[in-house]
């Protein structure tokens, strides 16, 4: 369709939205512009970059297939059960993601860390989480669990209750209602939380480090080393980035606008 | 409260629901091949009962059993949950789950009751092969048309094989020529259907054609009950009168003369002494700009508040105290120059009006079942 | 604590122009970036500073000496720079960002903390290779991070520290926590700490000091008040503050 039926649009909503799309693209095309290219083959094979790539992958994956496992039967009941507290539940669940990530990683040294309250007694067993990839993955699950809930019970609470009335009255229990009904039916909202998710534990920095630490190859992913290499060498910092922006482009682009954007119907 | 006289009907339901204020008081019984329309206005109570059958709706006192189970009752603990009640529904919107296509739609039951993926499919390929749209059966719902997801809809409700069949405005949402065709094909499924078939409509056609008794509720409780032609021809609610459009008036009768609610009067042929139902049909109204002076004694001054074509003749809705229904001839209409707004008199004559009896023991009645 | 005589300040203020108006430096802000090994210390100075420079507020901010001397090449709006090794100074003063030569102004050793009560039961600096203790240090890109390598090739410890923080501070707070056996500190850290830690020696410390070198920036648009701190820091107060720190001379 050459013309829109509706007329031109307005130049004060064309504007600022390039604007805002100049925002939000000249860092990364001025970032990609000052990466020395010719010297990535040779540093992509150091160890310690390799390592930290690997790390920040494997975290992220392991971290939202947590939140799948947990954090989707959360969503699903704050969605679909009416139980005492419910609101003050929600409240509850969105406040990771107000949290400072630092603050986020000092409240997981309280609970989890030698002295805390689980760790604690884990400490008495010979068990200590905090320095080890398990730390790094839990601050990655605690700080995008709840952008995982609240995109998939958004979709959840936005798609038609009445299916799941339509399958109960065909005889389905409410385990086959989740399983066949409601769960395919809300799929791109599903699937719109594990990008937020990922994207979310692919870029943690202040959690991690404050309960995981930096350690080359068990717990400095990618945004620590980019960190780390910042302050010696801008550079290699650059390089980094640069790699660390193109592998999660990738990763958007593999999930394809189509279902990112259905998440919005 | 009455309660029915064989303790052993196929669906008892007693049921008493209090919601904001309202509360819906309806004893209902039924017999296996019944299918029973269920009118009346909003608000009177429709799909609170269909809910309450169908296990959605909590009772706050009362008690549901179909074919020898008691789903609900003062004595169970825990009422039956519509998965375990053997019921099927169909909505007003198809709801066809979307990203299952037609076959997988009605295999869904099936299926969820127990039957392995090859059998639930085969089943379903027969109901839709009954239905008559297997063809369709690899489509997707938003390839269908209205007409189409509401028959595989339809199709999937029976595909259970169930007890009790809840219909909610089946054809509500469809075109007036496809919802014509559908109903056809509905009453000769539902005249098959073994069980007992509970058809909420706004439709008089829909009573009329597909139902084999009817029950009026109005404001909760049951208004009028009896076969389709017993409720067009004596309505007890205006709320029928209009569905089928005839016009009724309640008043108090001495022999033939009828003292009307509003303080006019009415003159019959029919000598009765009580409260009464008087009806006459549009067509006995006669429509005059100065007041009449032939030997119709009953007339009434009014406004029109409609003018529209029905069928060979002009339907005039009028605003006479109580709204009043006259069916004129086209030309007569122009001759008045009946327009919305004229002032004008209705007048009808006494040998044009039925009068019967209000009965208020009536509504509770047990419908009388074809089997008696 | 003598006042210092309107008549210096005029003299310092004039000495110390090289485009400022000599008229005011009351009402005007003063923004210092310092290693965070000087939090105490310098937080303590700067009410000494405000006291003797009324209308002067000055600003501090703590950081890793990589990361401020980073900033300050960048472009940072800052008036003095207090780093804790030669090596970053150097970097700044290699971009010509310093509007003078960096003074010494005090030396750092290195010590080992524990957590209060010591319950990985650690008694010499060689207790760090035993399996199963946790023991950190700052990054290598960080000063400390750097004495903290030498020392422990030095001291022929083998096995890695479980992490690399990025900045001593960041190693003292998870020692006091108790979340690791020991870690490595400037001698600073290890008073300012008091009674949450415990301090173990190094051997070979007094060797491997950590030269803090500090100098107002070109940027600056305070330059008298930038080399007035400086001053400050030179001086016999500042001198008693960072003594009463534990810092050592320069």
């Amino acid at each position: 369709m050459s013309r829109a039926p509706l007329g031109r649009a307005p130049l004060r909503l064309v504007l600022p939205a390039l604007v805002a799309l100049g925002f939000l693209i000249l860092p990364l095309l001025t970032l990609l512009q000052r990466t020395p290219w010719s010297t990535i083959p040779a540093r992509l094979v150091e160890p310690k970059i390799l390592d930290a790539l690997r790390l920040s992958l494997l975290t992220a994956t392991i971290a939202i297939a947590l939140c799948l496992l947990l954090g989707l039967p959360l969503a699903w009941m704050l969605a679909r059960v009416d139980f005492a507290g419910r609101s003050f539940v929600r409240i509850l669940v969105t406040v990771p993601l107000v949290l400072p990530p630092v603050v986020a990683g000092v409240a997981l040294l309280t609970a989890f860390g030698r002295n805390g309250i689980l760790g604690g007694p884990l400490r008495e067993l010979g068990i200590t989480i905090p320095f080890t990839t398990t730390a790094v993955v839990i601050a990655h699950t605690f700080v995008a669990m709840p952008f995982f809930v609240i995109s998939v019970e958004g979709a959840l609470r936005a798609a038609n209750q009445e299916y799941d009335v339509v399958a109960a009255t065909l005889g389905a229990d409410r385990w086959t209602i989740f399983r066949r009904v409601t769960l395919p039916i809300a799929l791109p909202g599903v699937l719109a939380g594990v990008v937020l998710g990922w994207a979310r534990s692919l870029g943690e920095f202040g959690a991690t480090i404050t309960f995981a630490g930096n350690f080359p190859g068990t717990t400095q992913t990618m945004p620590l080393a980019v960190y780390e290499a910042l302050q010696v060498d801008f550079d290699a910092a650059l390089m980094l980035s640069a790699i660390l922006l193109l592998v999660s482009v990738a990763v958007l682009a593999l999930l394809r606008e189509r279902w990112l954007g259905q998440a919005a119907q | 409260m009455n309660r029915p006289a064989s303790a052993s009907a196929f669906l008892d339901a007693d049921i008493v629901v209090r919601r904001s204020g309202h509360i819906v008081n309806i004893a209902l019984t039924a017999e296996p091949g019944d299918v029973v329309a269920v009118i009346g206005p909003n608000g009177a109570g429709k799909s609170t009962l269909l809910r309450a059958l169908a296990g959605l709706l909590p009772l706050d006192e009362g008690a549901i059993s179909c074919a020898g189970d008691t789903w609900d009752g003062p004595a169970t603990k825990t009422p039956w949950t519509p998965q375990e009640r053997n019921i099927g529904m169909v909505f007003g919107q198809h709801l066809l789950f979307p990203h299952l296509d037609a076959l997988d739609n009605v295999a869904f039951g099936p299926r969820s009751r127990g039957a392995g993926r090859g059998e639930s499919r085969r089943t379903a390929h027969r109901w839709l092969e009954t239905i008559g749209v297997a063809d369709l059966a690899r489509r997707k719902p938003h390839e269908l048309s209205g007409g189409q997801a509401q028959r595989v809809a339809i199709a999937r409700a029976l595909a259970t094989d169930p007890t009790l069949l809840l219909l909610d405005e089946p054809m509500a949402a469809l075109d007036v020529g496809v919802a014509m065709a559908l109903r056809f094909e509905l009453a000769r499924h539902l005249a098959e259907f073994g069980g007992v078939s509970i058809l909420v409509t706004h439709d008089a056609i829909d009573t009329m054609t597909v139902a084999n008794r009817v029950v009026v509720l109005d404001e909760g409780a049951i208004a009028q009950v009896g076969t389709p032609l017993e409720v067009a021809q004596r309505p007890r609610t205006e709320h029928v009168a209009r569905l089928v459009g005839i016009n009724v008036l309640r008043g108090h009768s001495t022999g033939t003369d009828v003292r009307l609610v509003d303080g006019s009067g009415l003159v019959s042929t029919t000598p009765f002494n009580g409260q009464v139902f008087a009806s006459f049909q549009p067509a006995a109204v006669a429509l005059t700009l100065d007041e009449p002076t032939g030997s119709a004694r009953n007339r009434w001054p009014g406004t029109v508040r409609s003018v529209v074509a029905h069928g060979a003749a002009v339907r005039v809705h009028i605003d006479a105290g109580a709204a009043l229904i006259a069916d004129v001839t086209p030309a007569s209409a122009a001759e008045l120059s009946l327009v919305p707004g004229r002032q004008v008199w209705a007048a009808v004559k006494a040998t044009e009006v039925t009068v019967y009896g209000t009965g208020a023991d009536n509504s509770e009645a047990p419908l009388p079942s074809r089997h008696v | 604590m003598r006042r210092a005589p309107a008549g210096v300040l005029l003299l310092l203020a004039v000495a110390g122009c090289g485009g400022t108006t000599l008229t005011s430096e009351s009402g005007s802000t003063l923004t210092v970036l310092a290693a965070a090994s000087l939090t105490e210390t310098f937080t303590e100075l700067e009410g000494i500073y405000e006291k003797d420079h009324p209308g002067v507020d000055v600003r501090l901010a703590f950081d890793s000496s990589a990361t401020l001397a980073g900033q300050v090449v960048e472009g940072a709006p800052a008036d003095v720079l207090a780093t804790a090794d030669p090596r970053t100074m150097a970097t700044v003063t290699a971009a010509d960002a310093t509007a003078a030569e960096p003074a010494l102004f005090a030396t750092n050793t290195m010590v080992l903390v524990v957590p209060a009560g010591n319950r990985a039961g650690i008694k010499t600096f060689a207790d760090l290779d035993q399996d199963g203790v946790s023991y950190l240090t700052c990054a290598e890109s960080a000063p400390c991070g750097a004495v903290a390598g030498s020392l422990l090739d030095l001291n022929q410890i083998g096995s890695p520290p479980k992490s690399f923080e990025i900045d001593v501070k960041a190693v003292l707070t998870k020692v006091e926590l108790d979340e690791a056996d020991a870690g490595l500190v400037y001698a600073t850290d290890a008073a300012s700490a008091g009674d949450t830690v415990e301090t173990i020696a190094i051997p070979g410390s007094a060797e491997a000091v950590n030269s803090y070198l500090v100098a107002p920036l070109r940027r600056s648009e305070h330059l008298g008040a930038a080399r007035d701190w400086v001053e400050l820091m030179l001086s016999e107060k500042g001198q008693r503050v960072l003594r009463q720190a534990g810092f050592g001379p320069p």
